[in-house]
């Protein structure tokens, strides 16, 4: 009996924990995404009221509708925002690749005992805190800058570059931020491989570079993959780094959320916006699970 | 134990012996150095078409790097290593027509059987149904059919191997590698495989060089063997030659287990020549030998299994020693019995068991006699 109810308590943890952090604010931001917006504190009606007893529950799930979420697909803004940070978290995506890619690929092949040394330098960035660094983007970015006073000093331009509050600058941002997220399980995939099987490939007639992408290249798609999400999900749902860094013009599903909740007041809309959001974000996490699932079951 | 398998007597093959043979393989004063450390050190040596010649030494000996330097990932420091008229040695592995089949296997984890063995006819340019056509026959060579369309993980230790050696033999390649092709199989199934190997080269005539620390297994397969230490080769000879007539103190315990017993030599005979080896002790009587002379020091090494263990004191032979058994190795078919010399050396011999252990005839602490022929043992530095 004890061991049932240790098991129980030992597995109900977690739950717990997902159920009081993640289901019930879940369950609120829902419960305000059917309501309407309302000059009041909290800025919403229906309230929970529990006064009425029975009528009162019946009369709150009546006044619950779908009308915020029919209003995100009348206002082409709110889409516009979820391609755009589909967009942005591709593109970064995709450059995070390019340039982790040879990043931990140098690091696989780097003599063993630098490669510890080369890893703490991956991690070191996170030692500082993430708006901290952010925030010195603007001083390396903006038009008086580090970044333009040297190409300036140099003399590789004449004029300054417009480059903070452009997307360029969120691209720089985020590519930034979640490089490491990519180096990592790049690296990890591509310092287990088996140097014996690029041998194999050139003994059997493959020179360096057709064997690097016939074997390595394949071998380290679970890394690409896992990488890749790691940098992807999130990006979507960045907020800080378009709104230090990007423009007016810069639409990300994370600002205009910001806006509706802190500008606006709106929140039934602005909860509408966020559990559309997490939609958007469950069909990437899934397939990001079913990949690592599949590793894990290729490594056995 | 460590015998050697007979090699089919019918048309002897040795084309080493054949001053006109061109050898296929030919090392030329090759020397390999990393860094300070000299891997190969002065190395000539030739290999023949049809061959089935062993590298064995110990770890570190340079066998490995000899196998490297033939498969192009390391180039000699000096020297010139040469494929039929070809100098390799600035050759990159993926123009060689030399193929190796590594010691891990190193099979493509993402690919099937089928597209492993195809991958080097693919980076040929074969036409598609040949390529087709190869893989059916390789993979029938190594009884694999069934196994096509699995990939590595879903097979046995025994299975991969199998396939490496497809992968390695698909492209016709004038000179197999194997870099210990059995270590990682037990010992039940390295045996199989060895004689599998074998009958594969042979039905194929191919030429294989196989790297081995294992000198059971180079014995087993090979047509020669060249018994590597420290970047030199010490000997190369038939695995019959290295057994019986090895040409140093090192080859001769290197492979299998030998007696030595140190002493000077004297009583120079048209016969042979005799070794004074301990106060008290009759010499030993050792057959032909012409290039020794008498004060010499020299050595003499014989096997356990052509030393006789006796009760009686054995008449007519052409030497005997007293001693008494120390220890007695029983493994089966053999016991190897540990005799105590009078000067406390440990002589080792052997015994087929006949008999059951029950009627064995001698245990602990019995005095005996060992006795040998005057041919039966070689005189070493």
């Amino acid at each position: 009996m004890d061991r049932k109810l240790g098991r129980f308590l030992l597995i109900g943890i977690p739950y717990f924990w997902l159920f009081l952090l993640f289901l019930v604010p879940f369950g609120i931001v829902l419960k305000i995404s059917l309501s309407d917006v309302a000059v009041a504190i909290p800025p919403y009606t229906p309230t929970f009221d529990l006064d009425n007893g029975w009528e009162g529950i019946k009369a709150f799930v009546g006044n619950l509708d779908f009308e915020n979420y029919v209003w995100l697909t009348e206002d082409d803004l709110y889409w516009s925002s979820y391609l755009s940070s589909l967009k942005i978290a591709f593109v970064s995506t995709v450059l995070s690749l390019l340039i982790g890619y040879p990043l931990a690929y140098s690091m696989a092949k780097a003599p063993s005992e630098w490669r510890p040394t080369l890893l703490m330098l991956i991690i070191l960035p996170f030692w500082t805190s993430f708006l901290i660094r952010v925030y010195a983007w603007i001083g390396i970015l903006k038009t008086e800058g580090l970044l333009n006073q040297l190409l300036m000093f140099v003399g590789v331009v004449d004029d300054p570059l417009h480059i903070l509050n452009t997307d360029t600058a969120v691209y720089i941002g985020i590519v930034y931020s979640y490089l490491p997220f990519m180096v990592l399980p790049l690296y990890s995939a591509l310092e287990k491989m088996d140097g014996s099987l690029l041998e194999a490939a050139q003994d059997l007639g493959c020179t360096a570079i057709s064997a690097f992408w016939k074997v390595t290249l394949p071998l380290s798609i679970p890394g690409i993959i896992a990488g890749s999400f790691l940098v992807f999900i999130p990006a979507i749902g960045e907020f800080v780094i378009p709104d230090l860094l990007g423009g007016s013009d810069t639409k990300m599903i994370g600002k205009t959320l910001w806006v509706e909740f802190f500008s606006n007041r709106d929140w039934p809309v602005a909860s509408a916006v966020a559990v559309l959001l997490l939609l958007l974000l469950i069909v990437p996490i899934v397939l990001f699970q079913k990949q690592q699932e599949r590793a894990q079951e290729a490594e056995q | 134990m460590n015998t050697s398998s007979a090699k089919k007597p019918s048309a002897r093959f040795a084309p080493w012996d054949n001053p006109d043979e061109k050898p296929l393989v030919r090392f030329k004063n090759v020397t390999k150095r990393f860094g300070s450390f000299t891997a190969i050190d002065d190395i000539s040596l030739d290999i023949y078409e049809r061959e089935f010649f062993a590298l064995l030494g110990p770890s570190g000996c340079g066998k490995t790097t000899m196998m490297r330097m033939l498969a192009g990932f390391e180039t000699p420091s000096e020297g010139i290593i040469s494929l039929g008229d070809d100098d390799i040695g600035a050759v990159p592995p993926y123009k060689r027509p030399v193929n190796m089949m590594f010691q891990s296997y190193a099979l493509f984890p993402h690919m099937t059987v089928e597209a492993n063995i195809a991958f080097g006819l693919k980076q040929d340019k074969w036409p598609k149904n040949l390529i087709a056509e190869r893989v059916e026959e390789m993979l029938s060579l190594v009884q694999l059919r069934k196994f096509a369309k699995r990939k590595p993980h879903q097979l046995s230790g025994g299975q991969r191997q199998r396939v490496a050696l497809a992968r390695s033999l698909a492209k016709k390649p004038k000179l197999l590698l194997l870099d210990e092709p059995l270590g990682a199989l037990d010992k039940k199934l390295r045996e199989q495989t060895q004689f599998e190997l074998m009958d594969i080269q042979e039905k194929l005539g191919m030429t294989f060089v196989i790297v081995t620390h294992d000198q059971e297994e180079a014995m087993t397969v090979a047509s020669r063997i060249a018994v590597m230490d420290d970047g030199k080769i010490m000997q190369v000879a038939t695995p019959e030659v290295i057994y019986e007539y090895p040409n140093s103190r090192y080859v001769a315990d290197f492979i299998g287990d030998v007696n030595i017993i140190e002493g000077r030599l004297d009583h120079k005979t048209e016969e042979g020549i005799q070794l004074a080896w301990a106060e008290g002790e009759p010499e030993i009587k050792i057959a032909n030998n012409a290039s020794r002379s008498e004060n010499e020091n020299a050595c003499f090494a014989i096997r356990p299994e052509k030393v006789h263990v006796t009760r009686d004191e054995p008449q007519g032979v052409d030497n005997k020693i007293k001693g008494q058994i120390d220890d007695i190795a029983y493994v089966g078919n053999l016991s190897t019995y540990h005799v105590r010399l009078s000067n406390g050396m440990i002589f080792k011999a052997q015994e087929s068991n006949i008999r059951r252990l029950a009627n064995r005839e001698f245990t602990w602490e019995d005095h005996v006699w060992l006795s040998w022929r005057s041919t039966a043992g070689v005189l070493l530095d």
